[in-house]
């Protein structure tokens, strides 16, 4: 057994964690990308994703996660997120409008449609998921040096 | 016409672009933060300035986001009352902002301060362009939570307890808020403002908007501080940083508090007698119990804090009053309050910033050393309490004469009293922290930087030359617009439904 297999819980836990993270977060991108024709959306994406995180964290201890996304990488995609929002939100002044919906709309029901609003998913799931990863760091760490 | 609608959004790209560019650049290079907060809060002065002259040549302003016509889309309406406070709110916010380039080097990732600053100031620009009920709840509530964060910047014992209770009391008024708003919403069965108000003049008097404006009152007083609702106030506003404590006294509780309170009780639901004769006796109450409360304290920014409550029940008074030259008045002394009050709280962090203490009886014999910062504080403290020909002084003088003339003069009497216990509450702040002997510890005491001082030195211009908005031909283009927004009541329906057409 390598070192990260001595921190965090039972083998139990561990291997139906491995078996699940690449499924949770795999659906996490399945909400986000169906957001505009389906129930769900960034916002829900963008926590199954964090989560996918989260449960990664639990089952194996705070390093093992924190080599897939550290702290600053967390919230560099959380304010990059934010802007990606905002600049979609301007590039509506090219039709004349803030926030206006200016790409080809598409047909309904299919996945490429509804002009901006995927993009406007992509970009809320980044904030979300970053953002809400950052926080459950925050906490752990926070934990961490009150426990010294 | 086209042209100048469109800078309404920008009144909120600006600062979100500004906070979202912080955090994201500004890290690991020092001077950035400093430079992005300079830039974008000059730039919504600039705007906000420009908007008046927009507003007096085109009449209200409509913008319909993402193309969306009104009723069905988020409208952002620009008229004579929200350019007005955008002004106070974004000249506070410039001021502040300067001041902050050195006041802010005592904490570590200034940053973070500018990022929830500028979120701050966004969630107050819109909630004061917004056009949508709803979106003015979400508006308030990131201009509310940035400054729960901000309140607790320091991270101490005592600032994170302060910072908590804020937050408690603060999203129980948000809950009002949410709850009238649903109430109006399942009412009206539209959340725009000017449609709701369309709305309710058809359907007419109804038990459902007493209950709303009483939910309303009680949600936006307790964001306003208003006397039943004020016990958050006076741990959260001297717990934060000085200038955030001069944004929070100065425009928060305006914005989120006054703004949105006459907007919905003037404009959506129209004005009652009752409601009227209720924001009435909670002014007169704030107004006197504040100062009461305000003149034992021995904390500088307690004191301080306490008088924002005062000075609080004079601008609701004199809107309360209903008519033309109460309104008036009273707009009047909020943008004053915001000039007088934030400068107070700059002296009392200079103050803090040089000997590190707060406390009236340690302090003595400041001005020598201190001068610019002893003088700009006479100057403020003469304002607050309304001495000629401080602009103060002006603004209580139109909300007394209101008062007398709408036949109550026993508001006007409170209204005095009240500013006789200000004044003898300042004159023991200049004695003990500014006057008398010198004490020795503080021979090595030096006077601030200059960042800190220039801001200081405009705050105190405007103090002097404040009463210059009285004059006819500045007037009507700046209060004027404003109060007339305000006296037309539920027109306003009228007005903005007319205009998008």
């Amino acid at each position: 057994m390598s070192r990260e297999h001595k921190k965090g819980m039972s083998l139990i836990v561990k291997t139906i964690t491995r078996l699940t993270v690449g499924l949770i977060l795999l659906y996490g991108i399945y909400i986000i990308l169906h957001g505009h024709v389906s129930p769900g959306g960034g916002f829900a994406g963008g926590v199954i994703i964090a989560l996918s995180f989260v449960h990664l964290m639990l089952a194996y201890g705070k390093e093992t996660a924190l080599r897939k996304v550290s702290r600053s990488a967390a919230s560099f995609f959380e304010s990059v997120g934010a802007t990606l929002f905002l600049l979609i939100a301007l590039l509506g002044f090219t039709g004349g409008y803030f926030f206006l919906n200016f790409l080809g709309k598409g047909e309904p029901f299919k996945l490429f449609s509804a002009g901006i609003i995927p993009l406007c998913n992509i970009a809320i799931s980044l904030k979300v998921g970053a953002g809400l990863f950052a926080i459950f760091v925050a906490l752990v760490v926070l934990n961490l040096d009150s426990e010294k | 016409m086209t042209g100048a609608v469109n800078i309404i959004p920008f009144f909120v790209v600006i600062p979100l672009a500004g906070a979202f560019l912080t955090a994201l650049l500004a890290k690991k290079i020092k001077w950035l933060p400093d430079i992005i907060g300079s830039v974008t809060t000059l730039a919504l002065l600039a705007i906000s300035i420009l908007s008046i002259f927009k507003v007096n040549a085109y009449g209200a302003l409509v913008y319909s986001v993402g193309g969306w016509k009104l009723p069905i889309g988020i409208a952002m309406v620009l008229d004579g009352f929200s350019s007005f406070v955008l002004v106070t709110v974004n000249l506070i916010a410039f001021i502040v902002g300067i001041y902050a380039v050195n006041y802010m080097e005592r904490f570590t990732s200034k940053w973070k301060f500018y990022t929830l600053f500028l979120l701050m100031l966004a969630g107050m620009n819109g909630v004061v362009i917004t056009g949508d009920l709803f979106n003015l709840f979400v508006f308030l509530e990131i201009a509310s939570v940035a400054s729960y964060a901000l309140v607790a910047f320091g991270t101490e014992k005592h600032e994170l307890e302060a910072a908590f209770k804020y937050a408690a009391m603060s999203t129980v008024g948000s809950l009002f808020v949410l709850l009238g708003i649903a109430f109006l919403y399942s009412f009206t069965s539209t959340l725009n403002m000017a449609d709701m108000a369309r709305v309710l003049t058809q359907k007419g008097a109804n038990n459902i908007t007493v209950m709303v404006s009483v939910l309303f009152i009680m949600g936006f007083g307790l964001k306003a501080a208003l006397v039943p609702f004020h016990a958050w106030l006076p741990d959260a506003h001297p717990s934060a940083p000085a200038p955030i404590s001069a944004m929070l006294s100065g425009v928060l509780i305006k914005s989120l508090g006054i703004y949105a309170l006459c907007r919905i009780i003037y404009n959506v639901i129209g004005i009652t007698a009752p409601v009227a004769s209720a924001l009435l006796v909670l002014g007169t109450l704030s107004m006197v119990v504040g100062v009461f409360l305000a003149i034992g304290q021995w904390d500088l920014k307690r004191l301080l804090a306490y008088h924002s409550i005062s000075q609080i029940g004079y601008v609701i008074l004199g809107i309360a009053l209903g008519t033309p030259l109460g309104i008036f008045g009273g707009l009047f002394h909020l943008f004053n309050h915001s000039v007088f009050k934030s400068l107070l709280f700059l002296n009392s962090g200079a103050v803090e910033y040089s000997t590190g203490t707060r406390d009236l009886k340690k302090m003595g014999g400041l001005m020598g050393k201190m001068p610019v910062t002893g003088g700009t504080n006479l100057v403020a403290s003469m304002s607050i309490a309304g001495i000629p020909p401080f602009n103060g002084f002006w603004s209580k003088l139109i909300i007394i004469i209101a008062a007398v003339q709408a036949g109550k003069p026993w508001f006007a009497f409170w209204a005095v009293l009240a500013s006789l216990l200000t004044l003898a509450s300042f004159t023991k702040v200049m004695k003990y922290a500014f006057f008398g002997t010198l004490k020795e510890k503080w021979n090595k005491v030096k006077e601030v930087p200059v960042f800190m001082k220039v801001s200081m030195l405009a705050l105190a211009l405007i103090c002097v030359i404040g009463g210059a908005l009285l004059i006819s031909g500045v007037n009507e283009g700046f209060l004027g617009s404003a109060s007339n927004v305000l006296i037309e009541g539920t027109g306003y329906a009228k007005v903005i439904l007319g205009s998008v057409k």
